[in-house]
């Protein structure tokens, strides 16, 4: 069976699933339930500066989109950091990893961006014992209007500097938490590292709105009639989160920074394509939120299963695996030509990819009397949106052109050779060969 | 000692109290909204769905679960109640398994339908329940249409007349409109006095009256409508009850399955309602599914469903015939009655085996019987009516019948499979139809 201990910055955990930083972690009780589960580490609920914590609404604090069988699909929140006393997180934090001195136990933190601030918890937070320190650069609501969370992520300049007030004041591991709320993401990944965090870890919350009630017209959540944005996460953010993982892990300036995966993640499926995509490990909330703590025993299977299978032996030999596959648009190759294939033998003829491609494409997809379906190859463009469509995995696929065929729409002979965008005669940009 | 399914003869009270509420409760019990939703999103919304195509009605079947899965359950209503009016006790009884049903390609696929009928149901019980009424009718035309019959063709013919501005009257031979939806359907398929309900939300679109006591040869000729009317419709169903022609068939506990399932269903204490201990029901359609499995709930002791050619051959669905053997009613094919035997009472039933081209075998055999059902198909009863095609009422095209200005539908017009939602098309393509000549003589 596949080892899945993993090793992130030097930070051990028995694999690479951990809890992050929120509400299933704001406490010993959960955190030892968590372990007892089998995670592998956890992200404390966010810490602040000493004094009065701060205090939550006192109504909803999350709203949700559903899919079928009201399956959650996104969830928002506007929860703050923890509203407990700073001492009586540290004093859980403390006998937690002195307990499950094998599991990872990483204190996220936010404070006001001065240095002493830092300092300070910075001090209190190495008492723990615990093994790293991930800054919350992320939280969009709530915290980002007293000029922290996400408010500091925004602004690469606060990111790299608070990251090397940490480094100078903690011999902790640095993570640092990424707010997705930005136009590029590479910019704060670049003032982390700049500013010598050791790793980032990405995404945090996503500003949204749930929903409105129609009836008081009000944004969900609501509190008495009135709703703020809050920070959207789950299934639904996933691939804005692997993107943004991708976008960094394949920027050469970052210099390959460690990356924490975080976004979605809900199997073991989700986490291997964060590893693939450059993730060293995942940190998981809204699965846990949804289904409690057992659903890591299916990442942990799931993920073992597929190394073995795939003849891995450790999660390093995962990680990044699809990066070198990440491409820009212009660089992807214009002579792949596909073409449209629909397996009549599993096709249900619900119609779908007919009427998709009839009302909303281009006209390739054509039906019987008798509701067969076929590919007009003269027309099909092969992009996609018939077999996303059809309900029955596997039933339409993409079927290569091989070089030497003729591709019908364009008459062309499909040519062998790669060519792209960069080069194309359409291209304002192209210089002439002659 | 109270009467048990042990006690011979024909007795009422068999069961313990309580057992008829379970026995006859919903067949299906109603989605409630999370079900519903669930069904619903079950749905691919096909393109030129087949479940439309197979509907006698045409309902836009993906569009109204679509309305069901937004959380528009009225909306979804009114789509279904476009196109049939009875879209409510369609619901409950068609037989969506050899229509809708078993063309959605979720069925083709996975042998699981998306249940279109419990949907529907759904969205017309929510409707239904709002006490809405969502048409209204076009501005008057001046023209009267007499309907004659209050069964399913009737009520569609009537509805869709008076919505577009005719004046209706219909006219029943018994005291209470519905036709087979009230008479004629298996108890557990109707609860709730829902074919009254559904009449009176019906009649909710004004300009009909309900004339109830008459038909034709009772108080009515057709001549007479005829002068009295712009337009006649006849809903007059199949009143007539085949006979068995065998020897014996007089005696005591031989019924029609049709006026025990009428009496059933107009029995407000369904515990005095006498059924047999030993019940024997002659035919394979649903008639006679109703009674074998309605006398099996009644607390008869044996049922045996004897049908006279193979099971295949049966119009009763592969549906009606899993829920009669889940009762616990024993079907036997291949066998034709020969005699009734018993000394004023039946007490017994002879049958001689038959096979598909009914060419008798000379085997015989008999079954104890206390009652018996006689279910053996109905047939047209009224005098003056137009031409016949076989034994019903010819029709051409939108319900025509051989005399002018007179339409035809429902289980006494030519054409068509006996089907409530087929008689709500047939009723409401006529009332389409004779709008059309109306107007057009007008115009």
């Amino acid at each position: 069976m596949a080892d899945l201990t993993s090793n992130f910055i030097g930070i051990k955990s028995p694999n690479p699933f951990w809890l992050a930083s929120a509400p299933p972690t704001d406490k010993e009780y959960n955190v030892r339930r968590a372990f007892e589960a089998g995670w592998g580490g956890v992200v404390w609920k966010t810490l602040g500066e000493d004094g009065p914590p701060v205090v939550n609404v006192n109504g909803p604090r999350y709203g949700a989109i559903w899919g079928a069988d009201r399956r959650l699909l996104g969830l928002n929140n506007i929860e703050l950091i923890t509203d407990r006393p700073l001492q009586t997180n540290l004093d859980e934090m403390t006998r937690v990893k002195k307990d499950y001195p094998d599991h990872a136990v990483v204190a996220s933190l936010m404070v006001p961006v001065d240095e002493d601030s830092w300092k300070a918890i910075l001090g209190r937070v190495a008492e723990t014992g615990c093994d790293g320190v991930e800054l919350n650069f992320g939280c969009p609501h709530g915290m980002s209007e007293r000029g922290m969370g996400s408010a500091v992520g925004q602004v690469p300049e606060y990111v790299g500097q608070v990251a090397e007030w940490c480094k100078k004041h903690t011999d902790l591991p640095v993570i640092v938490k990424l707010t997705p709320n930005i136009t590029d993401i590479r910019k704060p990944a670049q003032a982390a590292k700049d500013g010598g965090a050791d790793a980032v870890s990405l995404i945090n919350t996503i500003n949204s709105i749930t929903g409105v009630n129609l009836d008081n017209f009000a944004p969900e959540p609501t509190i008495d009639g009135k709703g703020a944005h809050g920070g959207y996460c789950g299934p639904a953010v996933k691939p804005i989160a692997l993107n943004m993982v991708a976008e960094i892990a394949r920027t050469p300036g970052l210099g390959g920074i460690p990356i924490s995966g975080i976004g979605g993640v809900t199997t073991w499926r989700d986490a291997a394509e964060f590893m693939a995509l450059g993730a060293g490990n995942v940190q998981v909330c809204t699965a846990a939120m949804t289904y409690g703590f057992k659903i890591v025993q299916e990442m942990i299977s799931g993920l073992s299963e597929y190394m073995d299978e795939k003849g891995m032996t450790s999660t390093s030999e995962l990680v990044g695996r699809a990066v070198p596959n990440l491409s820009d648009w212009q660089h992807l190759n214009l002579n792949y030509v596909t073409k449209a294939r629909i397996n009549e033998d599993m096709c249900i003829k619900c119609g779908r990819c007919y009427a998709a491609c009839e009302d909303t494409s281009h006209q390739a997809i054509t039906m019987t009397e008798d509701r067969v379906f076929g590919v007009d190859d003269s027309e099909c463009v092969a992009c996609n949106l018939c077999v996303n469509v059809c309900p029955v995995e596997g039933c339409i696929t993409m079927e290569e052109l091989q070089p030497g065929m003729i591709d019908e729409r364009t008459g062309r002979e499909v040519e062998e050779d790669y060519a792209n965008w960069t080069s194309h005669p359409n291209n304002p940009g192209t210089c002439a060969a002659e | 000692m109270p009467d048990t399914k042990l006690t011979p003869g024909i007795t009422a009270n068999r069961l313990p109290e309580g057992a008829y509420a379970d026995n006859f409760s919903d067949l299906h019990p109603p989605l409630d909204d999370h079900e519903a939703l669930v069904a619903a999103d079950r749905c691919y919304f096909c393109h030129d769905a087949p479940c439309t195509t197979a509907c006698p009605t045409d309902i836009d079947i993906p569009l109204f679960i679509r309305q069901i899965a937004t959380g528009t359950p009225e909306a979804a209503a009114k789509t279904i109640l476009t196109q049939n009016i009875l879209g409510g006790m369609c619901a409950r009884v068609c037989p969506t398994e050899t229509l809708c049903e078993e063309v959605c390609v979720r069925e083709v696929a996975e042998g699981k339908p998306v249940l279109i009928g419990q949907l529907q149901r759904y969205a017309t019980d929510t409707l239904m329940a709002a006490g809405t009424h969502p048409f209204t009718r076009a501005d008057a035309t001046g023209k009267r249409v007499a309907v004659v019959g209050a069964g399913p063709a009737g009520l569609a013919c009537a509805h869709r007349a008076a919505m577009l501005g005719h004046d209706v009257v219909i006219y029943d031979s018994r005291a209470k409109p519905g036709g087979l939806n009230e008479f004629g359907i298996a108890a557990y398929k109707s609860v709730d006095g829902f074919a009254q309900a559904e009449v009176d939300w019906l009649l909710q679109i004004g300009g009909i009256t309900v004339d109830a006591g008459k038909s034709l040869g009772e108080g009515l000729t057709l001549d007479q409508l005829q002068s009295d009317f712009d337009a006649v419709f006849l809903g007059i169903g199949l009143s007539g009850v085949n006979a068995l022609g065998v020897e014996g068939e007089d005696k005591s506990g031989v019924l029609d399955a049709v006026n025990f399932i009428a009496d059933l269903r107009q029995t407000t204490d369904l515990s005095k309602l006498p059924v047999g201990r030993d019940v024997v029901v002659i035919g394979g359609g649903m008639t006679a599914v109703d009674a074998a499995v309605q006398s099996k709930l009644l607390g008869a002791l044996n049922v045996s469903l004897v049908y006279r050619r193979g099971q295949d051959r049966m119009n009763a669905s592969q549906f009606e015939q899993d829920l009669a053997a889940s009762k616990g009613v024993r079907i036997i094919t291949n066998a034709s009655p020969t005699a009734v035997h018993g000394n004023g009472s039946v007490r017994e039933i002879e049958f001689e085996y038959t096979d598909d081209d009914l060419t008798p075998t000379g085997q015989t055999f008999r079954l104890a019987a206390d009652q018996v059902f006689k279910a053996i198909g109905q047939t047209l009863q009224g005098e003056g009516l137009p031409n016949l095609d076989g034994r019903k009422i010819a029709v051409t095209g939108a319900g025509r019948t051989s005399i002018a200005g007179v339409w035809a539908g429902g289980d006494c017009a030519s054409g068509g499979d006996d089907l409530t939602v087929t008689a709500v098309a047939e009723g409401r393509d006529a009332a389409m139809d004779i709008h059309t000549q109306l107007m057009g003589c007008a115009g």
